[in-house]
């Protein structure tokens, strides 16, 4: 135990406190960083599953007409690729990062509650398990779209929905374990000298986000659980018949749905904030303002989320309150972009990958921030709504927004994790191709939406027929330059340069003190923070 | 560790009671939209209070209220108003009725569920008697009139001139089985 000390120079495995071997090592480990490496593999493999149906999605819209797949089975890949991407792919890897970087910058041994830590990662191969399990039905999968608006998935589900509900609660205890996790872990174990007020904006945005997490994921919960008994237990939450009402459910269900698009994104909002200044060699703008524009996000997500649902008949008074409310939310959104592009002024920037994927996060996000600004307004939403603009808005707030805020902390963080610097020229090579392949994708949407094209639906109008081919090729693009993403992660593992300590010079914070790749224990010492 | 005064138990404990409150508040949503509803007229649900405005008829005044009859899906009833419009005073109390018939011959029971457009004016229209408030048994082939009675408030808003109460009928005979008759 007295090697506790000096362990920092040591070689990780051949302490030991290194990991146990074998396949049990991943299954019982309490180890922040193995759990952070399990939820990124996880998120990545369920991106390549959501991602694939994704492809079907574009194959059949490449041209007009039905051309491969049935609309039944068209429906349930709309369905679960949004499930997938946002329950699976998107939050189990900010969970990931959470796990992996919290600690370290913090100056934290490990999460505060370790074998919870466990159990929240092992529930998710449960859940999604269940989830895809469905598609092997007869009656096919959840086919009612990522919404699950009922009556679709009550009344007229088909019975695969009894899964999905179990799914889903799966996945809302793992994502409410986990965020207890974080705030436990932010709250108690900081090392000596990090005052709140200091902490690195990815702490502190994941801070926010935990509590988004713990109080609408139970709300969530609650929403399947009364479709369960509205399916089986002859209740009638969301049924006209029994003197219930499915414009509830869209309630219910938006109260929780507002708050979790914030929970996708920031988390990337911290990421960024972190890789900005690392490249542009300054400190960033504005710090305090980033935090309580970050918690005013928050606070504003939870009072908007009846502009969803402007076209079900909500009063006057209403309409204009939810679509003030919303673009209330362009402020301190506004201030957060001012403050990256503030950062980046008279920088002495370079464009490693890290900084290309971060530059168009605050680009493209930006843009679909703007859309959002239109899909706000409420009398032009009744011609929006369900269109393919919503879609545009949408995509271009999560892949380039979330997405690739996970692939800047990705790049950024690979030589901490695996002690060798990644192939900058193929990471470049991925980032030029999913940029291209994701405007391709996704901006002619924004034009197909306006012109009247509604979402979810296998056929459109010959008039679209030029606008679908480009967004399936752009689409095609952006897929297949995630097999070189999953390649380039194999290759930085397996060999590379040697990493040092701190391979950017710009960087800053706690996990750049202790060696690359970071050893199995760190900070098992608490470290002095002036 | 300096700031905060809790142990990490206390912490997650503290934790665990707002996840277990969030899931309590999602049901209690269900009861405060149906009050949000009937406070401000959302979705046409009439107001379930009294009739408290005054007692004479407004004649000065007249409204139209037009009646609409639809089954929901898979509702294989007749159903439909005796009169499809009429002219009343408000203030006054009015009745309309309609008829329901079973073609089928199997005994069904049904529901009927009212809507009042335009919304804002769902909290100005109070039923006195429904039969919306009950749930209909109807043998094979029976057919018989159901009565509404209502009155229009004299406090509604000015620029009302007309008025839709419509009537949704749910087969809901799976749920609640009709009681059968002796001898049939």
């Amino acid at each position: 135990m007295s090697a506790v000390i000096d362990h920092t120079a040591h070689a990780g495995h051949d302490h030991h406190h290194g990991p146990a071997k074998g396949l049990m090592r991943w299954v019982l480990t309490t180890n922040h960083k193995d759990i952070g490496s399990m939820y990124l593999w996880f998120s990545f493999i369920m991106f390549l599953v959501g991602g694939s149906m994704a492809m079907v999605i574009r194959a059949e819209l490449f041209q007009p007409g039905m051309q491969i797949v049935e609309p039944e089975f068209f429906n349930q890949m709309t369905t679960m690729h949004g499930l997938i991407m946002v329950f699976g792919a998107v939050m189990p890897a900010f969970v990931g990062l959470a796990n992996w970087m919290i600690p370290l910058m913090i100056g934290a041994p490990d999460m505060a509650l370790p074998r919870m830590n466990n159990f929240s990662f092992w529930l998710l191969p449960a859940a999604f398990g269940i989830l895809l399990s469905t598609l092997f039905t007869e009656a096919g999968g959840p086919n009612f779209g990522w919404t699950f608006y009922a009556p679709l998935s009550t009344t007229y589900a088909p019975e695969s929905v009894t899964f999905f509900i179990f799914g889903v609660h799966l996945m809302g205890v793992s994502s409410i374990m986990g965020a207890i996790n974080v705030v436990a872990t932010i709250l108690n174990l900081r090392a000596p000298g990090m005052t709140l007020m200091k902490m690195p904006l990815f702490v502190w945005t994941w801070l926010i986000t935990a509590f988004l997490l713990i109080a609408v994921m139970p709300v969530l919960a609650g929403c399947v659980t009364m479709m369960l008994m509205d399916i089986h237990f002859g209740t009638s939450f969301f049924s006209a018949a029994g003197g219930g009402d499915p414009v509830l459910f869209q309630h219910v269900f938006w109260f929780f749905g507002h708050p979790e698009v914030y929970i996708m994104i920031l988390p990337a909002f911290g990421a960024v904030s972190a890789i900005i200044p690392a490249f542009a060699r300054k400190p960033l703008f504005g710090y305090t303002s980033m935090v309580y524009a970050t918690a005013s996000i928050a606070f504003l997500s939870f009072i908007v989320w009846a502009h969803h649902m402007f076209t079900v008949g909500i009063p006057l008074t209403g309409e204009l309150f939810f679509m003030y409310a919303t673009m209330l939310i362009a402020v301190p959104t506004g201030v957060k972009v001012f403050n990256w592009v503030s950062t980046m002024w008279r920088g002495s920037m370079t464009f490693e990958a890290p900084m290309l994927f971060a530059v168009a996060f605050v680009i493209l996000f930006t843009i679909g921030g703007f859309s959002g600004l239109m899909l706000a307004i409420a009398p032009a939403d009744f011609q929006y709504h369900d269109t393919y603009f919503v879609v545009a808005h949408f995509h271009y707030v999560l892949v380039p927004g979330a997405i690739f805020g996970i692939f800047a902390s990705a790049y950024f963080w690979l030589p901490k994790w695996t002690g060798h610097m990644y192939d900058e020229v193929l990471a470049k090579t991925h980032f030029w191709m999913s940029f291209i392949g994701m405007n391709l994708a996704f901006f002619p949407m924004h034009f197909v939406g306006l012109a009247g094209m509604p979402r979810r639906i296998p056929d459109y109008n010959l008039q679209f027929a030029d606008f679908n081919m480009i967004s399936s090729i752009g689409a095609f693009t952006f897929g297949a330059s995630q097999l070189l993403f999953l390649f380039i992660v194999i290759k930085c593992i397996r060999g590379g340069k040697p990493a040092p300590a701190k391979p950017w010079d710009g960087a800053e914070g706690l996990e750049w003190s202790v060696p690359s790749p970071a050893p199995y224990h760190t900070f098992s010492t608490p470290p002095e923070v002036k | 560790m300096r700031e905060s005064t809790l142990t990490i138990g206390q912490l997650t404990l503290r934790l665990c009671g707002v996840v277990v409150a969030m899931f309590a508040f999602g049901f209690a949503l269900v009861p405060i939209y149906d009050v949000m509803c009937q406070a401000f007229g959302i979705n046409g649900k009439t107001s379930a209070s009294a009739y408290q405005g005054a007692a004479e008829v407004d004649a000065s005044r007249e409204v139209k209220v037009q009646f609409v009859a639809t089954n929901a899906a898979d509702m294989v009833w007749g159903f439909e108003p005796v009169a499809a419009q009429l002219t009343v005073s408000p203030g006054s109390v009015q009745e309309m009725r309609f008829i329901a018939h079973n073609p089928t011959d199997k005994p069904m029971t049904a529901q009927a569920i009212p809507s009042v457009s335009p919304s804002k004016a769902a909290a100005y229209f109070h039923k006195t008697e429904c039969f919306c408030f009950t749930q209909q048994v109807l043998q094979p082939g029976e057919r018989i009139e159901m009565p509404v009675r209502f009155i229009v408030d004299r406090d509604l808003p000015a620029d009302v001139h007309r008025l839709t109460l419509g009537y949704t009928l749910f087969d809901i005979t799976a749920r609640k089985p009709p009681v059968p008759v002796a001898g049939r």
